[in-house]
């Protein structure tokens, strides 16, 4: 070890051939980590950017208004859009309560015990079970021995079963996302449990707690699977424009399921009717989650603790 | 609120007080009486078992699960840890500030009322809700630089404000004790200095229960002071005995500052 009063002030500070090669590689991590991050907005712009080119010729109101006409192909998509938003509704209706309150008891009271450890393991792999099973679920457990057969409703309750997990876990996470002091201070002041959660916890969580429940609606919107087999037709005659054109005991069109029958079963369908029909699902879609967000950042903003 | 006068006299006692976390013993038989209507002082190096003696107190231990509790704990005569004992009428009476200042994100007013609203219902009246609030505000020193914004976000005031005002939120609730989780560790000098001067404040009016890491703020604002050394209660009397002729050689060593 030379004294430091040996080396001439000049190299001071200098970066010194090893401190260059660590900082070479790292210039190579960010090039490698910046590239994979645009790799996942691309083809997201490149997707939106083709359907909407393709899409155009077709894309008009009358499209989005009109019922199909000419064995689907001709006219619009109008019922299959409100199809999905019966399906999408009726689940919800279903999912969002049992989810929210099952949520809030195993983030707020359940012990840990192996009883909860159980269902929480069941939440995680609920989430994990492919469509097609939960599809396979609905037909046996809805369709068959609810004797509810091929309807809306069968098909909204498969939907409701598979996005549950979506929402307790967003419910929980929301939950826990609120700091043990606001609870503290509650019971200090002699609040029960449930005092605590209705007037502090929940207040401070509704935006976690919805941003759960709108990727749910996104998530039962694009779902083809769980419906095709247990409450989605091929057609059903509907008035132009009609909003509530189905009976709950009976079976609707819906978006995703009508994409993949034109798709595939129809022949000489317009290629522009298709990909304005993928269109009017993605943009259903996206704009659900641009919802959940907007939400989720502006609650970030509001809430300063 | 009859019942206010007669709260004023409680003070703790401990029984043969044992606690476990999980296998863990954090307090090993302390016994010991403390005095109603004083400051008591609680201090020691870290993770004697300050906080879980001074948790003891109104039962805020045991939502950490896994803790089990031996002996009596005492608060105006009555053992807390009887079956028959309602944690939320338990917790109005012994009131807990913590090391940092946990006011609600609601307005200033909002969360002075908020326990009262949990227990009466909302069958306050606006002048009465006003009086209270200004009441509160005042008995912690805060009034006068509040009260022009009392619909302001709590969450917005500087800490020494919020320590104050979650000390101010106990106090409709009409409790016998507070106890106190280092209330000025998150505080700079001068926010340390107005929470001692409100302590000062409140001295006679309530049982006051304070663990501190600080041994000026112990020997400036406590009467008693009791020094803690890994889960045993070492020594108890007056906090100018403790320092000045402190009976044991450990907390002869510890005001010292040998160590902790």
């Amino acid at each position: 070890m030379s004294d430091p009063a040996d080396i001439p002030a000049k190299a001071l500070f200098v970066a010194t051939p090893a401190v260059r090669r660590r900082l070479r590689s790292q210039r190579v991590a960010v090039v490698c980590l910046s590239l994979a991050s645009l790799a996942i907005f691309l083809p997201l712009a490149a997707v939106l950017i083709g359907l909407v080119k393709k899409a155009l010729p077709a894309l008009t109101w009358e499209f989005i208004v009109d019922v199909p006409r000419k064995g689907m192909t001709a006219g619009g998509i109008w019922p299959a859009l409100v199809g999905t938003l019966y399906f999408v509704t009726l689940s919800l209706l279903a999912a969002a309560p049992i989810g929210i309150l099952a949520g809030i008891y195993l983030n707020e009271f359940a012990r840990d015990n192996w009883l909860t450890r159980v269902i929480n393991l069941a939440v995680v792999n609920l989430s994990g079970v492919p469509s097609i099973v939960h599809a396979l679920f609905g037909v046996a457990a809805f369709v068959i021995m609810l004797r509810w057969g091929q309807s809306i409703r069968a098909a909204s309750a498969t939907l409701a079963v598979m996005v549950l997990p979506v929402i307790i876990v967003a419910t929980k996470e929301a939950l826990s996302a609120v700091p043990r002091s606001f609870r503290e201070a509650c019971w200090n002041v002699g609040a029960t449990r449930w005092q605590t959660i209705r007037t502090v916890v929940l207040p401070n969580s509704i935006g976690g707690i919805l941003t759960g429940v709108i990727l749910a609606v996104s998530r039962a919107a694009g779902e083809t699977a769980p419906i095709m087999v247990t409450g989605a037709i091929f057609y059903k005659v509907v008035a132009r424009g009609d909003l509530f054109p189905y009976s709950i005991n009976e079976q609707g069109m819906a978006l995703s399921y009508h994409l993949y029958q034109i798709s595939r079963n129809v022949p000489n369908m317009p290629e522009s009717m298709l990909y304005a029909t993928a269109l009017v699902l993605v943009v259903f879609v996206l704009a659900f989650n641009s919802v959940a967000t907007v939400l989720r950042v502006r609650l970030r903003r509001r809430k300063k603790w | 609120m009859t019942e206010a006068a007669d709260n004023s006299t409680f003070g703790i006692q401990c029984d043969d007080l044992s606690l476990w976390y999980g296998s863990f013993q954090a307090l090993y038989n302390v016994s010991t009486q403390i005095k109603p209507g004083i400051i008591s002082g609680l201090i020691g190096p870290s993770g004697c078992g300050k906080t879980t003696l001074l948790r003891c107190c109104n039962r805020m231990n045991e939502r950490l699960g896994n803790v089990r509790t031996q002996g009596r704990v005492l608060v105006g005569g009555k053992n807390i840890y009887d079956a028959d004992v309602s944690l939320i009428e338990l917790r109005k009476s012994v009131g807990m500030v913590f090391q940092r200042p946990n006011p609600l994100p609601l307005s200033i007013s909002a969360n002075i009322l908020f326990g009262l609203q949990l227990h009466d219902g909302r069958r306050l009246s606006r002048s009465q809700q006003a009086e209270i609030v200004e009441s509160a505000l005042t008995e912690v020193m805060l009034w006068d630089d509040v009260k022009d914004r009392l619909k302001m976000k709590a969450t917005g005031l500087q800490l020494e404000q919020q320590q104050k005002l979650c000390i101010a939120r106990l106090l409709p609730l009409k409790p016998a004790v507070l106890l106190m989780d280092e209330p000025c560790s998150a505080l700079d000098a001068e926010g340390t200095e107005a929470i001692e001067e409100l302590l000062t404040n409140l001295r006679g009016r309530y049982t006051i229960l304070i663990v501190t890491h600080n041994m000026g703020q112990a020997s400036r604002i406590s009467d008693e002071c009791l020094f803690m050394l890994n889960g045993l209660l070492v020594e108890h009397g007056p906090t100018s005995q403790v320092f000045l002729k402190p009976r044991d050689k450990r907390t002869e060593e510890y005001v010292e500052g040998r160590y902790g």
